[in-house]
């Protein structure tokens, strides 16, 4: 592993681009692919696993399916459920920050980081938060890392906060239009009511419970709703995190998939194209040719951003533009930490 | 001649030349009742909750809207005088200790809550309302928010973002870091940034996540918005009493293992048990070595479920004694004491350092055992209240500041403390921030590369360090005078 690290370090000094790259699984998103690839697959294994200190240590080139088996084994969860999109690896989760059906109530992958080691532009190896729940020292880079697309550095090695398996799940099926999907979405969101995660397409509500068993049972008789089975329940969350379903991966594939996050509040969106919510609201696809101008501004009205997440026309940028103020600490944090402009640029913004 | 004026003759008669003139510059933004400059206005500011700290700044200014706390910046970036902004003060660490010739810009009048969106489940509240303030207003709602410090009823939502505030239930609910949505934040040169959003994520770098724990460092917070989390509709403690510390530890590994988030898990050993049992007579077990408390909230079938779960745990992890609250007043009287742990060791010593390391758990017993070492070693009495569920301890190190060197022995007992937490995999601080307290200790845990960043994050927001300067992140002569002493590696 010495060797790897040697190897990363040495790239990193000859100060030419590189495009940071383990497995390739995210290669659709975010701006241009520039610079040569750095392959962090070299760089893997569980560095530690402590079951009920609820936290794990992989080095980057870890695939996530590995880190999965290993907590499955002590019936524990990433909770906030990462897609894996074929081939990840727990390093780039970590820098495309992306997280799964459950992130509304679960919390973003982000809420799970707990330290990350990272190679910056000189070759330095820097270690950020830790393997604790709770830190305070220093300024939480390890999260600023996170969603960063690769821009700020090399990621190392991460810490992630694990979760015990929910103890029972049921998944229920509703016929409702968009706005009353919403409305119920957000009355239960305020309610103790064991929600863990929501699709709404095509006036359908599936809704997934989860918890302790007396509470799920509760929460069934009181919603109401056709139950699932549970197999077929397991199968339908699984590929809508992987973005398998027909929505996401049907024969209309050249279709751009837009992602408009925005308040769950936020009332049924006047989009172009098929619609799918996550999230109890407060994520919504489009798949379908949009006008990006006029998308972003639908999104900003409502309170959020919308990225151009597969496919499309990228020349117009593929995250929402920042304020001048915003991107020029943006452009000082990616200075500060990659002054030679090594890594991953234009993948974030055509500035960083 | 109108009150500004009046305030800038006085001012001028202020013995400093450079000291006259900001007066002079902040008397002609502000209203003069949102100026202090008079010793006796400044003494109530020269320190935070940690008192052995103290300086008197300058000037205090009171803003009361969000142009005044731009001019008061702009005034104070124009004259290179450093800024500490302060929210009650109740800070552990001396984050909120003024810097010398510097200015206090507290945010006490900012306490209005200016929106509770039970749908959306969320409040828009300004900086100086009151943690505690901000549950009572959403619990019409059925909604409260989560994070409860201890000074929960004091400290401010502003200060609790500058120190990314935890408590005793952010094992299942996070931390402020997981329950704040968005910031206005005036940055030094008084522009002003939104960061994060009422969606759930928003593009670029989470500039939230390096906000929130910032300690006031990178921008003075104006406006927050925080998610307001469903009120469990029951909750129940179980407390039990183990004849060693490590059966206890060994009890919350397997609580956890079980599957089971507890709501709150907290230890107390014997000598704080003994001090709240005699503060709040809550029927605590005085001659255990170790008490846990455990609690389970949810819908009645979940708690019972629960409740009886982590019970059986408990007792096969070697508890002697079981106690489970019967109802609603018995739940908060067992919590009581652990609540006010710090204010009843207050009482049983003229001072004391509240430390705040976090540890990979599975040490506890080796660290616990080296703290007792250390007590004997220092001749100072330490009672121990413990964060169970997330590892973090707070060794209560007592001492009498009157009696010659005692001060000093505790402060470098309690940096030896901190130091076996780095060592064991762990932390310095856990949830108080390291402020001015533990300021030495970054150098045992970061190296100087680290550092390093942590100055050029500061720098790509505050580039002339004008923000609650030296605090926090410490700079390299402050290590190699550290490392000199020998504590650090």
């Amino acid at each position: 592993m010495t060797d790897c690290i040697e190897e990363f370090r040495s790239r990193i000094l000859e100060r030419k681009p590189l495009r940071l790259r383990g497995g390739g699984s995210k290669d659709f998103y975010g701006g241009p692919l520039v610079g040569e690839v750095l392959d962090t697959r070299g760089y893997s294994g569980i560095v530690g696993y402590e079951p009920t200190e609820l936290v794990i240590t992989a080095r980057a080139g870890t695939p996530l399916a590995e880190i999965k088996s290993a907590l499955a084994t002590r019936r524990q969860v990433l909770a906030c459920e990462p897609p894996q999109f074929g081939e990840a690896t727990v390093g780039g989760a970590v820098a495309a920050g992306l997280s799964g059906p459950r992130r509304a109530v679960a919390g973003s992958l982000r809420d799970y980081v707990l330290g990350v080691k990272l190679m910056d532009g000189e070759g330095r190896e820097l270690n950020f938060g830790g393997q604790v729940m709770k830190n305070v020292a220093g300024f939480d880079v390890s999260r600023l890392v996170t969603g960063s697309l690769g821009t700020l550095g090399l990621i190392l090695d991460v810490s992630l906060k694990v979760m015990p398996q929910p103890v029972a799940q049921a998944t229920l099926r509703f016929e409702m239009a968009q706005d009353k999907a919403l409305d119920a979405l957000n009355g239960w969101g305020g309610q103790p009511v064991p929600l863990a995660a929501s699709c709404w397409q095509d006036d359908v509500l599936t809704l997934r419970l989860s918890g302790a068993q007396a509470a799920v049972t509760a929460a069934c008789e009181k919603l109401g709703g056709e139950r699932m089975a549970e197999q077929e329940a397991t199968n339908f969350w699984d590929s809508l995190r992987e973005q398998t379903t027909v929505f996401f991966a049907g024969p209309d594939t050249h279709a751009p998939l837009w992602r408009l996050s925005v308040p769950s509040v936020a009332p049924p969106l006047d989009l172009p194209g098929a619609q799918l919510v996550e999230w109890g609201g407060a994520q919504r696809w489009l798949r379908g040719a949009a006008d990006a101008a006029q998308l972003r501004e639908i999104a900003a009205k409502a309170g959020g951003h919308a990225t151009l997440f597969r496919g499309g026309d990228k020349t117009g940028g593929v995250f929402a533009p920042l304020s001048p103020a915003l991107m020029e600490v943006h452009r000082r944090l990616k200075q500060s930490f990659d002054p030679y402009g090594v890594f991953n640029p234009g993948r974030l913004y055509p500035e960083l | 001649m109108s009150h500004s004026e009046q305030t800038v003759d006085r001012a001028t008669d202020l013995a400093n030349p450079d000291r006259a003139a900001l007066l002079a510059d902040l008397a002609r933004v502000l209203p003069a009742e949102a100026l202090l400059f008079a010793d006796e206005d400044l003494k109530p500011y020269e320190c935070d909750g940690l008192t052995a700290y103290r300086c008197l700044p300058w000037a205090v200014v009171l803003p009361r809207n969000d142009q005044e706390v731009v001019a008061a910046l702009k005034v104070c970036h124009a004259r290179q005088v450093p800024v500490v902004a302060r929210g009650a003060g109740t800070g552990l660490s001396g984050g909120a200790t003024p810097v010398v010739q510097g200015v206090v810009l507290s945010l006490a009048r900012f306490m209005r809550i200016l929106e509770i969106d039970p749908l959306a489940r969320l409040a828009r509240v300004q900086p100086g309302v009151r943690n505690l303030a901000i549950s009572e207003a959403a619990a019409p709602h059925g909604l409260y928010y989560a994070p409860d410090p201890s000074s929960q009823i004091a400290c401010t939502i502003g200060g609790n973002i500058a120190e990314n505030a935890g408590g005793v239930h952010c094992l299942k609910y996070g931390l402020t870091l997981h329950n704040v949505l968005k910031l206005r934040v005036a940055l030094v040169n008084g522009e002003v940034i939104e960061i994060g959003s009422h969606a759930l994520d928003e593009p670029g770098y989470d500039l939230l996540a390096l906000m929130i724990g910032s300690e006031g460092m990178l921008g003075v917070v104006l406006e927050a918005t925080v998610k307001l989390t469903p009120k469990p509709r029951t909750a129940q403690v179980v407390m039990a009493s183990f004849d060693s510390v490590i059966d206890a530890g060994n009890a919350v590994a397997a609580i956890i293992a079980a599957g089971i988030i507890p709501a709150g898990l907290e230890m107390m050993d014997k000598l704080a048990t003994a001090a709240v049992e005699d503060f709040v007579h809550a029927g605590y077990d005085l001659s255990a070595a170790a008490i846990l408390l455990a609690e389970s909230d949810g819908t009645a079938e979940e708690v019972a479920e629960e409740i009886a779960t982590m019970s059986t745990l408990l007792e096969n992890s070697g508890a002697r004694e079981l106690r489970i609250s019967r109802n609603e007043a018995e739940r908060l009287k067992f919590w009581a004491g652990r609540k006010a742990a710090f204010p009843a060791v207050g009482r049983i010593t003229p001072d004391y350092l509240c430390m705040d390391g976090t540890i990979p758990r599975k040490h506890l017993s080796h660290v616990l055992t080296r703290i007792a070492e250390l007590s004997a070693e220092f001749h100072l009495r330490c009672a121990n209240v413990f964060h169970a569920g997330d590892g973090n301890l707070h060794p209560l190190i007592m001492f009498d500041a009157r009696i010659p060197g005692e001060t000093e022995r505790a402060i470098a007992f309690g940096a030896k403390i901190l130091e076996l937490s780095v060592d064991v995999g762990g932390t310095i601080t856990g949830e108080h921030g390291v402020g001015i307290e533990k300021v030495q200790q970054m150098c045992v845990q970061f190296s100087r590369e680290e550092l390093d960043a942590f100055h050029a994050v500061k720098a790509a927001f505050d580039p002339l360090t004008l923000l609650n300067p030296g605090k926090a992140v410490p700079y390299p002569r402050h290590c190699s005078e550290y490392r000199l002493t020998g504590s650090a590696r």
